[in-house]
């Protein structure tokens, strides 16, 4: 009976054998892939202990998100202030859910493990401090950010604003509603967080989403800033005569578009590229789009960031694109905004700035600088040119039809002493259009001659006025308060 | 050298002296090693808690002399048993157990600290385990005493192999026949539930019919040897030699199948495996045993929702993270931050692993001991097994040979169930690591186990008094001293 137990002995051997390979193919050979999955909470339990830097305005150091220390073994609580504002600018910070957001983007310097905060953490090692992370100075403007904010809520809209400081690319204000309080997130009770993620990953009005960044929509009326950029770079002038039929058929189809409400494109029989900015007409816009050709409207878009797909400020933002234009027919479309061009909110605000910033585009960006614990600076702000987008004198020509265009607009906040140049746009989008409460847009800039402030706002479906929705009465108002609040309170 | 096999005729009372005529010279009982290594043993443990103390805590409180002196002051009992009724025992048996229960109870500390913490912040009660856990360790060594007093001689057990085997068989049953707030508990069936007292009779129907299948087993032994038919140049035994241990396994089987516990199933259906095939010798019935398995497996797996989740999650955890797969996923992110060296005892988050202190509780070790500590830990497991297979191998009666074996290979068995299906190397079926995991039942049992152990290996190292007739050549030292190595096979 010995043979057979020595050869189970054997066998057991070789039980533990195994057992000791798996264990160090886990604990060694793919011990970095599991221990840095992000899932993996122990990573963060250990960030918690640390302090976590702040987020903080460039103006006033005014502090958006903070921690708080308690007396459980996370030792520290982050704390948001205003978080539904504030929430696409910072995004949140869950032990159970991990970092979105800025909150994610910038982890590295708030959790103080950035090589830049190295020095630091030296020093902080050998004087027996707890090493702490580093702030984050965000360029938002909090009353801007707080209009907007205001301007959006109070009548329950759905959409976004941003607002671009066009001279440098700093980011202003960036809202997105509805909004969610990422304090929630970051409560340390694991039920009340578990509570609260189920409850906004459910809520079908997407609290979570930050539409100014990761959302593309038919900008509408607000392209044509981009048709006739092409057109005067192709060579054309405020005076260019072009159709003010009140429908046109579309090239090679039965289809007709027409102008909104079917009125013509002013008194003549044929209307000048100005008349055709500031009455928005989209049978001229079609045909002028038709004139450009294109490849020439592709172009200028690119030159405006459309269609660039690794913008990140520091989060990732979704690509703004025209779409396949596969004909004349859809090439009409496109140049009234519609057809497949989709663009998010913040893309629109950097055709607004470019314009107002004499043709430059410059680079979005939403982190002024990054400061070690003891606020003092580590790393700053870089405004960034991309590329010229159009010359400044058809630059300065489009503003002033921008200006005859805002004359033209409807909406609250108007200022006899401060001159706008805008754009509105009332986007048609869903399976059935006519019936679909349409996207409100607005974008502009102000002062007109020596601008400070771009801003897009976006309204989804109409906001509060459904299918009488247009960009002049819903999201101008919203844009002007924002611009106000801006130049008015520094 | 002969091999000292005797009383291999079925169904005697097998003479422990026969064959071996010689005295042997006075051998050292070993007790002196025993206490210098269960000295060694306390010594890690209380530093184990002195570093949770200081890791967790902060400071070192008196709390580490209250629980050191209640770990020392139970072994001591332990050893003074053993010193008093089994001198000869193998010396490492009890130092191993020691450490492992010991280990086991500091990490249940660690994770009660873990867990007040968490209860401070949801504002809910949280019973701490390890009072309960001390409490059952001071029971088990308690049934240790009593199996080591009462069974006298292991060879008595075979008289109640059948009876062994009964009360084993209605153990198992119990839970499934008694109605589910009885016995149910996170969708297992397989516990006797008694006010705040639960217990686990399958625990303990696993030794008792462990004692049947090995009595039984000795009983036909020659039965199956001689009395078969030759089926292409297999001897086959009789169906009716084979009956009763092949009715008593599939009962066994289907219970523990019908009580939702694959652990236990898995476990079972490994020992009898090898028990059988150490009684008759014979290759195929591991062949025909594996066989069954990987069709009882398909068929479980096809049939039961359950055992189809536990594969999907075995194959990937992380393709149903959020539900199934948390556990293991928790478990390997555990066993990956801890790395080679371990984050220190106490420094770590083996908390977020639900079950962290029973099933789970090696993925502890692993995190905070890091892969050295795991790796030390399944060589104590193996220091352990092996003790008690060398007693097995030197014990002079096949009774003993097939239970200590049997008991040996249960403890690795045990080891690679739960240790393999926590690191994911197979299908997490969900049963204790032996003397550490929290739980009374299994901590009862397998003191059991280790007392039955010491009985034998106290057989196998126990000088034989009486003087031979026969001239033999004395070995020079006994057998469980001697190297492996040196034990010839019968020719």
């Amino acid at each position: 009976m010995n043979t057979p137990l020595r050869r189970v002995s054997l066998a057991m051997l070789a039980m533990i054998v195994l057992l000791l390979a798996n264990a160090t193919y886990i604990q060694v050979v793919e011990a970095d892939s599991y221990r840095t999955d992000p899932r993996n909470q122990r990573v963060l339990f250990e960030e918690y202990s640390r302090q976590r830097g702040q987020i903080l305005s460039q103006f006033g150091g005014y502090i958006i998100a903070n921690v708080e220390e308690t007396n459980n073994r996370l030792r520290f609580l982050r704390k948001y202030t205003d978080g539904p504002m504030y929430a696409p600018v910072t995004g949140y910070y869950s032990v159970r859910y991990g970092a979105g957001g800025l909150e994610r983007a910038e982890d590295s310097v708030l959790n103080g493990s950035d090589d830049r905060l190295f020095v630091r953490r030296l020093s902080d090692l050998i004087t027996g401090r707890d090493p702490r992370g580093g702030n984050v100075e965000v360029t938002v403007h909090p009353k801007a950010q707080e209009a907007a904010y205001k301007a959006m809520t109070a009548k329950g809209h759905t959409g976004s604003v941003v607002a671009l400081k066009p001279q440098t690319g700093e980011i202003l204000a960036m809202v997105s509603t509805p909004s969610y309080d990422p304090s929630r997130l970051a409560a340390h009770n694991a039920d009340a967080q578990q509570e609260s993620w189920n409850e906004l990953i459910k809520d079908k009005g997407e609290p979570m989403a930050n539409r100014a960044i990761s959302r593309t929509y038919p900008p509408g009326s607000t392209f044509k800033l981009v048709v006739a950029a092409a057109a005067l770079e192709a060579g054309e002038t405020k005076d260019t005569q072009l159709t003010a039929a009140r429908e046109i058929k579309l090239p090679k189809t039965n289809t007709t578009l027409e102008n909104f409400n079917n009125n013509p494109c002013g008194g003549g029989s044929t209307a000048s590229l100005e008349t055709a900015v500031r009455l928005s007409c989209n049978t001229a816009f079609a045909e002028l789009a038709g004139k450009v050709g294109t490849q020439k409207l592709t172009e200028q878009a690119a030159k405006f960031g459309i269609g660039q797909t690794d913008l990140q400020i520091p989060m990732r933002v979704a690509a703004s694109g025209l779409g396949p234009i596969a004909d004349e027919a859809a090439l009409y479309q496109t140049g009234i905004g519609q057809r497949d061009v989709a663009l998010t909110p913040l893309q629109d605000a950097v055709v607004a700035a470019t314009i107002a910033n004499g043709g430059v585009r410059m680079l979005p960006q939403l982190v002024k600088s990054i400061k070690a614990p003891d606020l003092e600076e580590i790393s700053g702000f870089d405004p960034d040119e991309v590329e010229r987008a159009m010359s400044r004198s058809n630059a300065e020509a489009l503003r002033d039809m921008m200006i005859k265009s805002e004359e033209n607009t409807q909406g609250d906040g108007k200022r006899s002493d401060l001159t706008i140049a805008s754009k509105t746009g009332t986007a048609e989008h869903g399976n059935d259009p006519k019936r679909t409460p349409p996207h409100a847009w607005y974008v502009a800039f102000a002062p007109a001659d020596k601008p400070e402030i771009a801003v897009a706002v976006l309204v989804e479906n109409g906001g509060d006025r459904g299918l009488a929705a247009t960009g002049g009465k819903v999201a101008a108002g919203i844009g002007r308060a924002t611009m106000n609040a801006y130049l008015g309170g520094r | 050298m002969a091999q000292p096999v005797s009383g291999d005729s079925a169904g005697q009372q097998p003479n422990p002296g026969a064959g071996h005529g010689a005295t042997t010279p006075e051998a050292p009982t070993r007790r002196g090693t025993e206490l210098v290594m269960l000295a060694f043993a306390a010594l890690l443990v209380t530093g184990a808690l002195m570093l949770v103390e200081a890791n967790q805590e902060q400071q070192l409180t008196a709390r580490i002399v209250y629980y050191g002196l209640a770990y020392l002051a139970l072994f001591a009992v332990a050893h003074v048993a053993v010193r008093r009724f089994a001198p000869y025992a193998d010396p490492l048996i009890l130092p191993c157990v020691a450490l492992l229960n010991g280990l086991g109870l500091v990490m249940i500390y660690r994770l009660d600290l873990a867990y007040d913490e968490r209860a401070i912040q949801t504002g809910r009660d949280i019973e701490d385990a390890v009072p309960k856990q001390i409490m059952w360790t001071a029971l088990a060594l308690v049934l240790f005493l009593v199996v080591l007093t009462v069974v006298k001689d292991h060879r008595t057990l075979t008289k109640y192999g059948y009876t062994f085997g009964l009360v084993g068989l209605g153990l198992l049953a119990l839970p499934a026949v008694l109605p589910a707030e009885f016995s149910e508990v996170n969708g297992a069936k397989v516990w006797v539930r008694l006010g705040s007292l639960s217990i686990q009779p399958g625990e303990f129907a696993k030794i008792l019919l462990m004692v049947f299948f090995a009595s039984f087993l000795v009983a036909k032994r020659d039965l199956f040897m001689a009395a078969g038919r030759r089926v292409l140049g297999i001897d086959l035994p009789r169906a009716r030699d084979l009956g009763p241990i092949l009715v008593a396994w599939a009962v066994s089987i289907a219970v523990l199948v019908a009580e939702k516990d694959l652990g236990s199933s898995l476990l079972f259906f490994g020992i009898v495996l090898v028990m059988l095939y150490v009684a008759t010798e014979r290759a195929v019935w591991v062949v025909a045993g594996l066989t069954l398995f990987a069709g009882g497996a398909f068929v479980a797996w096809s049939l039961f929702d359950h055992v189809r989740t536990r594969v999907d999650v075995w194959l990937d955890p992380f393709a149903d993270y959020e539900h199934g797969g948390f556990q293991i996923a928790q478990g390997l992110f555990g066993f990956a931050t801890g790395g080679v060296g371990g984050t220190g005892l106490g420094a770590g988050r083996p908390d977020v692993v639900p079950y962290a202190n029973s099933d789970f509780i090696t993925a502890a070790i692993g995190e905070e001991l890091g892969f050295i500590g795991l790796a030390a830990l399944l060589l104590v497991y193996t220091v352990l097994a092996m003790r008690g297979m060398r007693s097995a191998l030197a014990v002079r009666d096949t009774f003993g040979k097939l239970l200590g074996g049997g008991l040996s290979f249960a403890l690795i068995m045990q080891v690679f169930v739960v240790v393999g299906g926590v690191t994911k190397l197979i299908p997490l079926t969900g049963i204790t690591a032996p003397f550490m995991s929290a739980g009374g039942s299994s901590l009862l049992a397998n003191y059991i186990l280790v007392a039955l152990l010491l009985r034998i290996s106290d057989a196998a190292r126990r000088p034989t008094s009486s003087g031979g007739s026969k001239p033999r050549v004395a070995p020079k030292t006994p057998i469980a001293e001697a190297h492996t190595v040196m034990v010839e096979r019968p020719s």
